[in-house]
């Protein structure tokens, strides 16, 4: 399979606080990728790093081609002009734990947003693809309605169908049912494994050991931003080698 | 040791309990109908020493339709927008700059709000009036070249002056405006490639327009109402007119009154479209302004979020 993603040598500090020490990750084509760890260890920054939501203090992440944030120019990284950053962090859909949706905007309006603003498709074109992306996500029955008047599941499953509509090579989530009642959680997840088995390339910050266990080619386990164990999810999930993450398995499989 | 029984007692053991069809006896509220015949009474009061005083509603109601006076509303109404368009763009220019990523974009803006916001809005109606004394002549090469007293009319004082001032309290709340507005949305924007500026522009400024609608009310109301300071440049708005009216024949509170009948018609009518206005934006947004009736926010003086 061919490379999507690789980081190397991701490194972010807030202050003097190290979060991040040095991550070094290859996805490939199709692949869905867990990363687990208790909270605090720095899961959801690693994931802002790789779509330069925030700027790593060091290393770099290459997406499908391209290096995020720079040009390579005799050796040096150059950093991008915003403009062109914005067009390569399009290319990664972002989901977000609080689902983030615009609240002034329909259901549609959401969808839409992306395609005809950055995009430039007409709205026409527009609508009819994210009708078949709500189609695919089961909400197009409330494609007029306000976010405000949506459960929780219907947000995020509207948001990952924004987040689709930019034809994103990857698809980041970030603890995508953490903020659900549990009734809800299920609906969401059954979206995403539609869109594993469809062969989308994911990278998925959860909680849910039984979603990794079954969707994930592969589950990464991270402790105080380092990356502790990685491999098939059986044998990470059920045989880690590191003590610390055996002893974090044990806590959230208890 | 056995104390009395009392009456009727909110303690009730499960044999005493009643029906469902049990009777119910609301509270009375006597005290209600005493504090309202009071007011009643006051009103009564007030109005009567009015009607008896020395007034003559006949020169009131003369010079409620007379033309200089319709003319200075004229003046009044226009003053009051134009001064309210600068005010809104001013403020939306300098609250967004306050938020800017550039320090000294940040300070200028800073500035603005100190200078404009900390010094009386009389005062600088005055300065703007007298700014040829500063500046005998407004020269922009290839625009302007003029003398500055045939620039800067009582008019056009009187909307720099309005208008720049409500622009440094209006800049406070787009500030705040814009700040309330979860960042989440800014970042999920920028996932989807939009650009800080497309950002701003469709996402972040709807919902803050949205939620500084009823501050913008409150502003198109005190505009018309301090528009009257003009009155103190030369400015012929209504209560300029006024003035000169009750110079010539002694009518005083006659065409005062007149002024406030006129000023109390802009202020309904404005409190009433701000309703509307609320009630239309205030569709999905979850505000419950909608639920407020008209009459219930007209009093309330513009709040400012953020810092004092
Ligand atoms: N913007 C920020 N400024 C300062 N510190 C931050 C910032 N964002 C994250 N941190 C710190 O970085 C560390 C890692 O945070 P992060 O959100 O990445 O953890 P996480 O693994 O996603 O945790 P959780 O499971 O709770 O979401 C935490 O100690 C957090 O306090
Ligand atoms: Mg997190």
């Amino acid at each position: 399979m061919s490379l999507a993603v690789k980081a190397v040598g991701i490194r972010k500090c807030f202050g003097s606080h190290e979060v991040l020490k040095g991550l070094d990750l290859e996805v490939t084509h199709g692949e869905v990728l867990c990363i687990l760890g208790p909270s605090g260890s720095g899961k959801s920054t690693f994931l802002r790093c790789i779509n330069h939501l925030e700027t790593p203090n060091g290393g770099y992440v290459w997406v499908d081609g391209a290096i995020m944030g720079y040009a390579l120019s005799r050796g040096a990284l150059q950093e991008l002009p915003v403009k062109q950053l914005r067009a390569q962090q399009s290319q990664l859909g972002m989901v977000f734990q609080h689902f983030n949706l615009f609240a002034h905007r329909t259901v549609l309006g959401n969808v839409i947003e992306g395609p005809m603003v950055v995009r430039g498709l007409s709205r026409a074109k527009a609508e009819a693809r994210a009708m078949d992306l709500l189609e695919q996500v089961g909400m197009a029955a409330k494609a007029a309605s306000y976010p405000s008047q949506l459960s929780g599941g219907q947000k995020q499953r509207v948001a990952i169908a924004r987040a689709l509509a930019m034809e994103p090579r990857v698809m980041l989530f970030d603890e995508p049912t953490s903020a659900l009642d549990p009734e809800l959680v299920g609906e969401v997840l059954e979206v995403m494994r539609a869109l594993a088995r469809g062969g989308t390339t994911m990278i998925v910050v959860t909680h849910e050991i039984r979603f990794a266990r079954e969707v994930a080619d592969r589950v990464v386990v991270m402790i105080d931003g380092e990356i502790r164990e990685m491999g098939a999810p059986g044998a990470v999930l059920s045989n880690p080698a590191d003590p610390r993450v055996r002893s974090f398995l044990s806590r959230v499989l208890a | 040791m056995r104390q009395p029984e009392p009456k009727s007692t909110a303690a009730v053991s499960p044999e005493d309990l009643p029906g469902p069809g049990v009777a119910v006896r609301r509270l009375r509220h006597p005290g209600r109908w005493i504090s309202g015949g009071i007011v009643l009474l006051l009103l009564a009061f007030i109005g009567r020493a009015f009607a008896v005083g020395q007034i003559q509603w006949a020169v009131v109601g003369q010079f409620l339709t007379a033309e200089v006076i319709i003319v200075g509303f004229g003046w009044t109404l226009l003053i009051s927008a134009c001064a309210l368009v600068l005010g809104v763009a001013l403020g939306f220019a300098f609250g967004i700059m306050r938020l800017s990523e550039n320090p000294i974009l940040r300070f200028a803006a800073w500035l603005y709000v100190w200078i404009f916001r900390g010094t009386p809005v009389l005062l600088q109606l005055l300065i703007w009036f007298n700014i040829a004394l500063v500046f005998p002549r407004l020269y922009i090469p290839g625009l302007v070249d003029e003398r500055m007293v045939d620039v800067v009319t009582p008019f056009v004082a009187a909307v720099l002056g309005l208008g720049v001032n409500e622009g440094s309290y209006l800049t406070e709340v787009v500030r705040g405006g814009i700040g309330s507005v979860d960042r989440g949305q800014k970042e999920a924007a920028h996932t989807l490639g939009m650009t800080s500026g497309q950002t701003m522009r469709r996402i972040i400024l709807p919902q803050t327009l949205r939620l500084i609608l009823p501050v913008l009310g409150n502003s198109a109301i005190g505009m018309l109402k301090f528009s009257s300071l003009a009155a103190t440049i030369a400015m012929g708005e209504m209560l300029n007119a006024a003035q000169r009216i009750y110079f010539i024949n002694g009518a005083v509170i006659e065409l005062l009154f007149v002024c406030a009948v006129w000023y109390l018609a802009g202020t309904t009518v404005l409190s009433i479209g701000q309703y509307y206005l609320e009630r239309h934006f205030g569709r999905d947004a979850a505000t419950a302004t909608s639920e407020r009736r008209w009459f219930k926010g007209w009093t309330r003086r513009p709040v400012v979020e953020g810092e004092a």
